[in-house]
C-alpha cells in the first residue's frame, strides 16, 4: 500500500472513531499505533499532562517495562518535557548526540535499544495537552512532509478531546482530562482481571479487549466495566 | 513535583494533634486553610452510594454533605459515579436544573460554588472531597492543581484507614505509592482480585499489606504479580 493509501485509511479510521461513541483512551491507542506505522518508528507512547502538572502515559504500543520506563523517566527532562514546554515538534533527535541535553533520559533510551526519538505536541488552540513520543531503533530521518503527517495525526486526536468535551455540554477540560486518567486506571485493572481469568499475558488481554470492543461496537470502557462486573463472558472474548 | 506537593500535605496533616480530630478532619481543615475557599467536606462513598460524611469544616460543609446523603443527588454523587471532578463555579446558574432538590437547598445554605473531586483508584471508590465557596468563581490553574493534590492525599489517607497495617504504625512513606500512576499496580490489583476471590479494593489492600510486611515497594510487588512470580491465593481452602 502506498503512503497516500495508508494515510487515507488512517484518517478514515480516526474519523470513524470520532463519529461513533468512543473512548479517549482507545483513540489514543489507535493514534500511537498509526503514528508508529506511518512515521516508521518502533515504539510510541502518548503522554497527557494532568492538572497536577504531571505528565502521564495514557497509551503506548508496548507494555514492555523497560520501554514504559522511558516515558516515566521523563519527569524533568527528555523530548516529552521539551515538546510539552515549547509546544513545538521535536524531530529526528540522535540519542548519541543528546547526552548533554538529557543526561538521564539519553542513556536509558540507548539502553532500551533506541537510537533516535521524536516528540509531537497534542495541541488545542494555544494549550498543549500532551505529547506523542516516538522511538526508533535506527537513526530516523523524517522529512518535512513526514513531520506534517505526524502533527496532523496528533491534531485529529486533539480534536477528539475537544469533540468529546463538546458532547458533554458544559463540562470543563479539567474534568475531561481527569476522567481520561481515571478511565485508564480502570482499563489497567480490567486487563489484570481478564489476564488472570483467561490465563493470558497482560498485553494479550488488552488486545483481546480492544478487538472485542470493535467487533461489538462497544466502548472500550464499557468492555472494561463488563469484565470487572462479570457481565461479559470471558469465553465470548477469546478468538474463535 | 506534584508528588512532593502531596507528601507535603500528608506531612502537615500527620504532624497535627490527632487526639481530638481524625485524619480526614485534619485534611479538610488543611485544605480549607490552603485554598481561598469557604469550607471543605469529605463524604465516604462505596459502590452502593453515599455512606455519609466523614469530615467537614465548620459552617455549611456538614450540611452540604448531609443534603447529598439524604437527597441522593448532588455534585459529590455525580463525581463518584462518573469518576470525574465536578466543577461548579456558579451554582445559582447551574444547580437548580442539574439537581432539582439539592440545588435550591444548597443555594439556600449560602453555598455559591462547589468543586467535587472523586477519591478513586480506577474502580476503587473511596470517597469524595467537596470544596465549596460562598461566592461564585472558578479555581485558577494553581488552585486546581492544589485541590487535586489534596484529593490525592485524601486517597492515601482513606486507603490507610481501611488497611490492616495497624493503627499504631503510622503512615509509611511508601503509602504515597497508592496515588501512583504506574500501570503494573493496577494490573496486579485486577489479577489479585481474581486469585484471592476478593473485590478490587481488598485486592489493592492485600498488595499494600504485602508490600509493607515484605518492606518492598508496591511497584516491585505488583511487577512480580504481573510476571506471575507471586500469587495471592484465596483463603479458606477455596481454589486459587
Amino acid at each position: 500500500m502506498s503512503m497516500e493509501q495508508r494515510l487515507v485509511r488512517t484518517f478514515v479510521e480516526l474519523a470513524d472513531t470520532l463519529v461513533r461513541e468512543f473512548d479517549f483512551v482507545d483513540l489514543l491507542h489507535t493514534l500511537a499505533e498509526r503514528s508508529v506505522e506511518l512515521l516508521d518508528a518502533d515504539a510510541a507512547g502518548i503522554i497527557l499532562a494532568d492538572q497536577r502538572g504531571q505528565l502521564q502515559v495514557v497509551a503506548s504500543t508496548t507494555q514492555e517495562a523497560h520501554i514504559l520506563e522511558l516515558f516515566a523517566v521523563q519527569v524533568s527532562e527528555g523530548p516529552c518535557v521539551d515538546c510539552y514546554n515549547s509546544g513545538e515538534i521535536v524531530a529526528n533527535v540522535r540519542l548519541d548526540e543528546a547526552a548533554d541535553r538529557w543526561p538521564n533520559f539519553t542513556p536509558a533510551a540507548a539502553e532500551a535499544g533506541f537510537r533516535s526519538t521524536h516528540a509531537v505536541p497534542l495541541r488545542l488552540r494555544d494549550q498543549v495537552l500532551g505529547v506523542v513520543n516516538l522511538f526508533c531503533s535506527r537513526q530516523a530521518t523524517l522529512s518535512e512532509r513526514d513531520i506534517a503527517v505526524g502533527q496532523a495525526l496528533a491534531d485529529v486526536a486533539s480534536i477528539g478531546l475537544l469533540q468529546e468535551r463538546a458532547m458533554l455540554q458544559g463540562e470543563l477540560l479539567a474534568e475531561q482530562l481527569q476522567t481520561a486518567l481515571n478511565s485508564r486506571i480502570r482499563i489497567e485493572q480490567a486487563k489484570g482481571v481478564f489476564a488472570e481469568r483467561a490465563g493470558v499475558e497482560i498485553d494479550q488481554a488488552f488486545t483481546m479487549m480492544r478487538q472485542f470492543s470493535r467487533q461489538t461496537s462497544r466502548r472500550l470502557s464499557d468492555v472494561a466495566t463488563g469484565v470487572i462486573e462479570g457481565t461479559i463472558d470471558i469465553n465470548e472474548m477469546q478468538p474463535h | 513535583m506534584s508528588q512532593s506537593r502531596v507528601n507535603k500535605i500528608l506531612a502537615t496533616v500527620m504532624s497535627q494533634d490527632a487526639s481530638t480530630s481524625t485524619l480526614p478532619e485534619l485534611l479538610c481543615q488543611a485544605c480549607a486553610d490552603a485554598l481561598p475557599v469557604s469550607g471543605v467536606g469529605m463524604g465516604l462513598m462505596t459502590d452502593s452510594g453515599h455512606e455519609g460524611a466523614i469530615a467537614a469544616t465548620d459552617g455549611p460543609a456538614r450540611l452540604m454533605e448531609d443534603l447529598q446523603f439524604t437527597l441522593g443527588e448532588g455534585p459529590c454523587l455525580d463525581a463518584s459515579r462518573e469518576g470525574r471532578p465536578v466543577l461548579q463555579p456558579d451554582l445559582a446558574r447551574t444547580a437548580p436544573r442539574r439537581w432539582p432538590v439539592f440545588g435550591p437547598a444548597v443555594l439556600e445554605a449560602g453555598i455559591a460554588a462547589i468543586f467535587a473531586f472523586p477519591l478513586q483508584v480506577g474502580w476503587i471508590r473511596l470517597g469524595v472531597l467537596d470544596i465549596y465557596r460562598d461566592t461564585a468563581g472558578n479555581l485558577d490553574d494553581d488552585e486546581l492543581a492544589q485541590a487535586l493534590a489534596f484529593a490525592d492525599a485524601a486517597v492515601v489517607i482513606l486507603v490507610h484507614l481501611q488497611s490492616q497495617v495497624g493503627a499504631g504504625q503510622g503512615m509509611h512513606p511508601q503509602l504515597t505509592d497508592t496515588a501512583g500512576n504506574r500501570p503494573e499496580i493496577h494490573q496486579a490489583t485486577g489479577m489479585v482480585s481474581v486469585q484471592a476471590l476478593v473485590g478490587l479494593t481488598e485486592a489493592f489492600l492485600l498488595l499494600r499489606a504485602h508490600s509493607f510486611s515484605a518492606e518492598r515497594s508496591i511497584l516491585d510487588v505488583a511487577r512480580d504479580v504481573v510476571a506471575r512470580r507471586l500469587r495471592f491465593p484465596a483463603e479458606g481452602g477455596r481454589h486459587g
